[in-house]
């Protein structure tokens, strides 16, 4: 790491309201309260906690599908290409569409023709590991496929920043485990900045330089925990004891939080 | 480990692998073609009864006629010029109505379902036109348009357009949500949304409205030549009717029939053209 890494994205007093529509008085709800956030270029940085703290908020914030009340985020600029692009939670690939079409989608959105798209879209595949799977449509595709598939799309758009929304949230715990071993491969081949969002403590710890601990009611960051442990990562890994002492940090500070949310949804 | 007693007592009920048959080659034979065969049964079976039926005098022969007497009737109309003059108007009156409803239903149905505030202000008069029944406007068409063939395209349009129109709002309305941020996400323009998103998204709503369709636009050609009683096979079935030629009025019902079954084919073949992206419900066991 050099003095003159620039930062990649660069969050102050970010604040998030949703007026709750179920209570009659129209109760403000806070989603996300006064988040200040610095990622340095090239930093595979996770969002953690417990569902409800606004970590899926925060990065569609910073994706642009929804805006903020208040407080303000800057990406730092590219030359050429996106600032940033969003690997979907559960897949979310369009059905009637080819691999190959799908993972084309974001450059076709952004102006590229069809057949060009395809052909830049190829290499993106093999990254991934979808080689020879290029013409099946979705439905004929296995979860940790399908999570592939959408890594790659947001992969060919050639973004700054990747934002990864609980990507594998959907996976059997084997094929997570090798989805996280196979992204730390994208990720150095790939050479992005990760804005990562999970709810895994040793998915979090595995895969991050750095994991954000967020808490609920409101949304805010409550720890900033640098990770320690080599690189490459294997999986292996999670078996050492320094992991485990990084998991017991991180539980501690989310423990309580973790309960309540179980409760109210036991409750609700 | 210690040593396990053998598990031989009556105590235990045995679980037994299913045994293999070999089964006769007309046998797989029957079971691979199981559903066609069935089908066609179910329809020879019918004429059987119906022909015995009658043969018998338990099926009034002078209402329902016989398929024997059906098939000769059949064959003298196909050598009658008049009868083909009369498939050629319900032929165009079918076929030009169904593609005006679709032209015009399917663009206005996207419409409608993608403008939030439209579909608000629009939903009660589609609602409202897609529950009057249609035979109900026969005299008001016959006032603005006359007796002629506009009248009874008119009749056949209005039994598709409101029907697949309902069916590309319900669609347009129903696409998925999770899609919509994906092409928000990448920026996607509103034209790329509706190509990418939209139109694949609904085209499976069309295809069912059509099918709806189908049986509508049918009754449409009929009941639009009741009334005018000019040209066209539902004329030819009244006439028959009022002559007590029943084998003649059987052709022109069955005729009907074989139409509504030729259209629901190529509907259903739509349909898994459209939806080939679909896991295919046939494939199931």
């Amino acid at each position: 790491m050099t003095a003159m890494q620039h930062l990649a994205l660069s969050a102050r007093g970010v604040r998030m309201e949703y007026r709750d529509r179920g209570s009659a008085g129209g109760q403000t709800l806070v989603a996300l309260e006064n988040v200040d956030l610095d990622v340095a270029d090239g930093a595979f940085v996770s969002l953690l906690g417990p569902s409800g703290c606004g970590k899926s908020t925060f990065l569609k914030i910073v994706n642009g599908l929804i805006r903020q009340t208040a407080g303000e985020i800057r990406l730092h600029r590219v030359a050429k290409g996106r600032e940033d692009a969003m690997v979907f939670q559960d897949a979310a690939l369009f059905p009637w569409y080819s691999v190959t079409d799908n993972v084309a989608y974001g450059l076709v959105c952004a102006g590229v023709a069809r057949k060009e798209a395809r052909k830049r879209a190829q290499p993106y595949i093999e990254l991934v590991g979808l080689s020879g799977f290029e013409d099946r449509y979705p439905y004929q595709l296995s979860g940790g496929m399908q999570q592939r598939a959408n890594l790659a799309r947001a992969l060919a758009v050639d973004s700054a920043i990747l934002l990864m929304d609980e990507p594998f949230a959907a996976l059997d715990a084997q094929t997570r485990e090798l989805m996280q071993a196979e992204l730390l491969r994208i990720w150095n081949a790939a050479q992005k900045t990760v804005l990562f969002v999970t709810h895994q403590i040793d998915e979090a710890v595995f895969l991050s330089d750095r994991v954000v601990v967020m808490a609920r009611r409101p949304g805010r960051i409550i720890a900033d925990i640098p990770i320690d442990l080599p690189r490459p990562r294997a999986l292996e890994m999670k078996r050492t004891a320094r992991f485990g002492e990084y998991e017991d940090q991180i539980w501690r500070l989310i423990a309580g939080d973790v309960q309540n949310a179980a409760k109210e949804n036991a409750d609700g | 480990m210690t040593q396990m007693a053998i598990a031989d007592s009556p105590r235990f009920r045995t679980i037994l692998p299913r045994p293999r048959r070999r089964r006769h080659p007309i046998v797989r034979w029957y079971r691979r073609n199981e559903r066609l065969l069935l089908s066609v049964l179910g329809i020879v079976l019918f004429f059987a009864l119906w022909q015995i039926g009658s043969d018998r005098g338990l099926v009034d022969k002078f209402f329902f006629s016989a398929p024997t007497d059906i098939a000769v009737a059949a064959w003298n109309e196909i050598q009658n010029p008049r009868f083909w003059e009369d498939m050629k108007v319900s032929g165009w009156e079918l076929l030009v109505g169904s593609v005006l409803g679709v032209i015009v239903s399917v663009p206005l149905g996207l419409v409608v379902g993608w403008y939030r505030r439209l579909n608000y202000a629009v939903d009660p008069w589609l609602n409202f036109a897609n529950a009057l029944p249609r035979v109900a406007l026969i005299p008001l068409v016959v006032l603005t348009v006359g007796l002629g063939v506009e009248m009874k395209i008119t009749i056949v349009f209005l039994g598709a357009v409101f029907t697949i129109m309902v069916a590309t709002v319900e669609g347009v309305r129903t696409v998925e949500r999770y899609l919509l941020d994906v092409a928000r996400s990448f920026r996607a323009s509103q034209r790329r949304i509706f190509t990418s998103l939209v139109i694949p998204g609904t085209l499976p709503f069309i295809v069912s409205g059509m099918r709806i369709a189908v049986g509508r636009v049918l009754a449409g050609v009929i009941i639009a030549e009741f009334y005018a009683q000019t040209q066209g096979i539902g004329v030819m079935i009244l006439k028959a009717g009022y002559a007590f030629d029943s084998a003649r009025m059987m052709f022109g019902i069955l005729l009907f029939t074989l139409v509504g079954i030729i259209l629901y084919e190529a509907v259903g073949y739509a349909e898994r053209y459209f939806q080939r992206w679909r896991p295919a419900i046939e494939d199931a066991p």
